[in-house]
């Protein structure tokens, strides 16, 4: 069967169906792809509450934040595949994906990549010791317990202390998993304060920050880890080495963008893209953590939100790329989203800075935009509005952060 | 009956040669799954057979192996590919190796071989350190996946009325009437007229069951990294100079896209010490960026691992006719993998047939063609297409690094995978960058599904090594 489409959405997670749903209000007709057997991706496993303070003004759980999306695609008439699977993105607007229907191409105007991201995997590290069963990624442990019913550990300690490896010893701990400890690596956590409060402190579980896991030990299932801890430059302190007796280390030690199957896009790990959240490609747009990871759905359900409009409007030809400004990294700043500005459009800018802050004054320069902000940390995006504007001269803004005082 | 003991690639392949004779071939493999000793973890090279001591059984076998290579790939659908290896002189010093390698190539009677100089090599190999000056290049070297020849000969054997299990470690041997009994840990019982003894690290172990004493076995591990997909580093396998006692620390296409970076040579006290170390993997990353200075060993790594090699004092192989009708194929290091196919010929064509004067005829029934469980993904779209139509499973993506469809996975449990790493092994699920992260729940519950097995019985491989502890709470 051979498909005809103003705008495909590659990946149903929030940001895809946010996607799918703008394109449809700005008049797109719109096929939205899904690889798994349901939409939602990792909101449907995220069952604890914190979801769409921002984009819903509400506290919801993950899977409510899915059935509000969900519900409103159901009155659109935006084609759902799910089950299927996309094989290849050509560079002549074809897509051609796989499912239990057979193998089919869909000719479309525009695409829109909410692929999201995958955890990144111990195996990964290179950390050494025996290679033993009972090491799971936190997204894994998670979906065990919460979807499958099913309990992958009796003693656990969490490595990474981003938002999932931090909400995993809550849950591991509710289950009647012993946590015997969140290890990081870095000085500071890398999940939102909120959580190591109501996470960690809450059940008086260890935080062990500038620790690494030096090995991992077990004949078959893993029985014991090593961890040391680590001075100023990295190095690990002699005589610091704990051992914890455990049958499972829990790993949340980051995301990476999944950007397959469009290799041809430009990547920096995840899409490039400016405030129209158009790639390098001028057909194919990008959002959510396929482009940076962003620390919470809201951000994510508004950036594919705005993806689906742009690429509504650039299929039916209502919005042509203009000549785009670079964003460039200044001082003290780690991540910036996005990366080009086409001034005539709004920008909602995401930064993430390189080190902890009392009180930052971030600029943006040359638009002479200044912004304090209170305890800045790299685990929390800050966000800045910046209005559309006309400056022919203006060919590069850079951001920087500095301590104030 | 002839038992074969040990499922690695050796044991797999001597007892489906002997299988192509004999119906009743029974092939007895310890570990949970075939080919997931010695054959999981090495570097998968198929050598040209250049520059094993002349003279040496290694050297004998090696050449043949390799040639040998092309039937079995036919044969057993097996992936080769000869993508030639380079070894490679970074200095002035080195050039004079490759004189000698040459004077041992001749002296092997290996003539598959060209010495490039520096513009020629930079052309195949562009990625090379710049000392590069020049290489010993053999194009019929090669890649494939052992583990993927020992499954697939261990099916052949099962497809032609042989049989394979899986679990059953030998513990005891008894001599009664001119045969064997062979007790197992399992408590079960076989009796054999001839037993081949492939038990790679444990081959003098299982030597001594039977009264013979072949020579000891020293484990030596060899670590490795696992690059992904994503850089294309090399185009052949890179080796730098060999030393006395190791081939060196490669760089190494893998079959589907990868890059093995390894392995180091160290003795180590125990015949189960899998695992790597910080020395090792330190080791490995030093040496090979002398090769291939671009190697990303920060971002690009999907997993480090070890393997154990059963190298023995003679650092040759030894095969050879114990006390009456077995026979002890011990001490397979490197080339052991390329030597397979020319071993198991040995052992049928020399040893049972010349030395113990047993008279073997071809079945005239027999099969040798062997499908391998299909990989859609690698098929052309009509033939996929066709294959959803029959069954619609054949279209459901399950490992999605890999894209393994549900029907393969249930196909790989069709033939005998039970644990994770066994359809890991026969599908490529879960060999990917995500290292099984989205599939392996998936799989866990396809396997419950098709064997009735529950949860918490599931096993990444071995015994003892259990994924869930029991459901959260009950239903």
């Amino acid at each position: 069967m051979r498909y005809e489409t103003d705008v495909v959405v590659i990946g149903a997670g929030g940001g895809g169906m946010a996607a799918a749903l703008s394109a449809y209000k700005s008049g797109a007709d719109v096929i939205l792809i899904e690889r798994e057997e349901e939409a939602g991706g990792v909101l449907n496993q995220c069952i604890h509450n914190g979801f769409g303070l921002h984009y819903y003004k509400k506290d919801l759980t993950g899977p409510e934040f899915k059935e509000t999306l969900q519900e409103e695609l159901e009155k659109t008439n935006v084609r759902v595949l799910k089950g299927t699977f996309v094989l290849d993105v050509s560079r002549d607007k074809r897509i051609t994906f796989v499912n239990s229907d057979g193998i089919h191409e869909i000719k479309t105007k525009a695409l829109v990549m909410t692929t999201g991201a995958r955890e990144r995997h111990f195996n990964s590290l290179g950390i050494p010791g025996d290679r033993v069963s009972g090491i799971f990624t936190a997204g894994v442990a998670q979906k065990y317990i919460n979807l499958q019913n099913l309990k992958p550990a009796n003693s656990a300690l969490i490595v990474g202390s981003g938002d999932i490896g931090l909400i995993m010893a809550r849950r591991l701990h509710l289950e009647g998993i012993e946590v015997k400890g969140v290890v990081e690596i870095l000085p500071y956590p890398g999940g939102l304060e909120r959580n190591v409060q109501q996470c960690l402190r809450d059940y008086d579980i260890p935080l062990y920050l500038s620790h690494s896991v030096t090995r991992v030990e077990g004949k078959n299932r893993l029985s014991k880890v090593y961890v040391s801890q680590l001075d100023g430059t990295g190095n690990i302190i002699p005589n610091s080495e704990k051992v914890f007796e455990v049958d499972a280390l829990i790993t949340s030690v980051g995301l990476i963008p999944s950007v397959k199957p469009v290799e041809f896009v430009k990547t920096g790990p995840g899409f490039i893209t400016s405030n129209t959240n158009q790639t390098t490609e001028d057909w194919i747009f990008a959002a959510g953590n396929c482009t940076v990871i962003f620390d919470l759905v809201d951000y994510v359900a508004r950036e594919g939100e705005k993806a689906g409009k742009y690429a509504a409007l650039y299929a039916k030809d209502e919005y042509i790329s203009q000549e785009k400004i670079t964003i460039k990294k200044g001082k003290n700043i780690n991540i910036i989203h996005p990366s080009y500005i086409d001034p005539n459009q709004a920008t909602k800018l995401y930064i993430r800075v390189s080190r902890v802050f009392q009180k930052a004054e971030i600029t943006i320069e040359p638009l002479g935009i200044k912004i304090i902000e209170e305890e800045a940390r790299p685990s929390e995006m800050v966000e800045i509005q910046i209005k559309p504007f006309k400056d022919n001269l203006c060919k590069e803004i850079e951001v920087s952060a500095h301590e104030l005082g | 009956m002839v038992a074969v003991i040990g499922g690695g690639i050796v044991g797999s392949l001597i007892a489906r040669e002997i299988n192509k004779y004999v119906e009743d071939v029974y092939l007895f493999e310890a570990k949970n799954g075939i080919g997931t000793g010695v054959t999981k973890a090495n570097s998968g090279i198929l050598h040209g057979g250049y520059d094993d001591p002349p003279g040496s059984l290694r050297a004998q076998l090696c050449y043949k192996g390799n040639r040998l290579y092309d039937e079995i790939s036919r044969e057993l659908s097996i992936e080769v590919k000869r993508i030639g290896s380079h070894v490679v002189a970074l200095d002035e010093s080195e050039l004079a190796v490759i004189d000698e390698l040459e004077e041992k190539a001749t002296r092997n009677n290996v003539k598959e071989y060209r010495i490039l100089n520096r513009d020629e090599l930079f052309e195949m190999e562009p990625n090379l350190s710049e000392n590069a000056l020049s290489s010993f290049y053999c194009p019929i070297a090669g890649i494939t996946e052992p583990w993927e020849v020992a499954i697939q000969a261990a099916r052949s054997i099962e497809l032609n009325g042989g049989r394979v299990f899986k679990g059953k470690r030998l513990v005891e041997v008894a001599k009664k009437d001119g045969k064997f009994e062979l007790s197992f840990e399992d408590g079960s019982t076989y009796t054999a007229d001839l037993v081949i003894n492939a038990a790679g690290l444990y081959a003098d172990e299982v030597a001594k069951l039977f009264g013979d004493d072949v020579p000891k076995i020293f484990p030596i591990k060899g670590e490795y990294f696992l690059l992904g997909k994503d850089v294309r580093y090399v185009n052949s396998v890179i080796f730098p100079m060999p030393s006395e006692l190791t081939k060196g620390c490669l760089v190494i296409p893998t079959v589907d896209g990868g890059f093995l970076a390894g392995p180091t040579a160290h003795g180590v006290q125990s015949k189960q010490d899998f695992s790597t170390t910080r020395d090792g993997l330190a080791e490995v990353k030093e040496k090979t960026l002398k090769l291939i200075p671009s190697l990303d060993f920060s971002r690009n790594v999907v997993k480090t691992f070890a393997g154990l090699r059963p190298e023995s004092g003679g650092k040759d192989f030894y095969i050879d006719v114990g006390t009456d009708n077995v026979i002890h194929v011990s001490g397979i290091r490197s080339p052991g993998l390329t030597a397979a196919p020319a071993i198991a010929k040995y052992v049928t064509e020399y040893l049972i047939e010349e030395k113990l004067h047993i008279n073997l005829e071809k079945r005239q029934n027999y099969i040798e063609h062997v499908e391998k469980v299909s990989h859609f993904v690698e098929t052309d779209f009509d033939y996929w297409s066709k294959a959803i139509e029959e069954d619609p499973e054949a279209g459901q993506i399950i490992c999605f690094c890999n894209k393994v469809t549900k029907q393969e996975i249930k196909e790989a449990i069709r033939n005998g995978a039970r644990t994770i790493d066994e359809v890991k092994f026969a599908t490529r699920a879960s060999f990917g960058e995500c290292q099984g992260s989205s599939c392996t729940s998936k799989i866990l519950k396809i396997i419950c599904d098709e064997t009735g097995l529950r949860p918490q019985d599931v096993l990444l491989n071995e015994k003892g090594s259990w994924i869930i502890d029991s459901e959260v709470r009950s239903i």
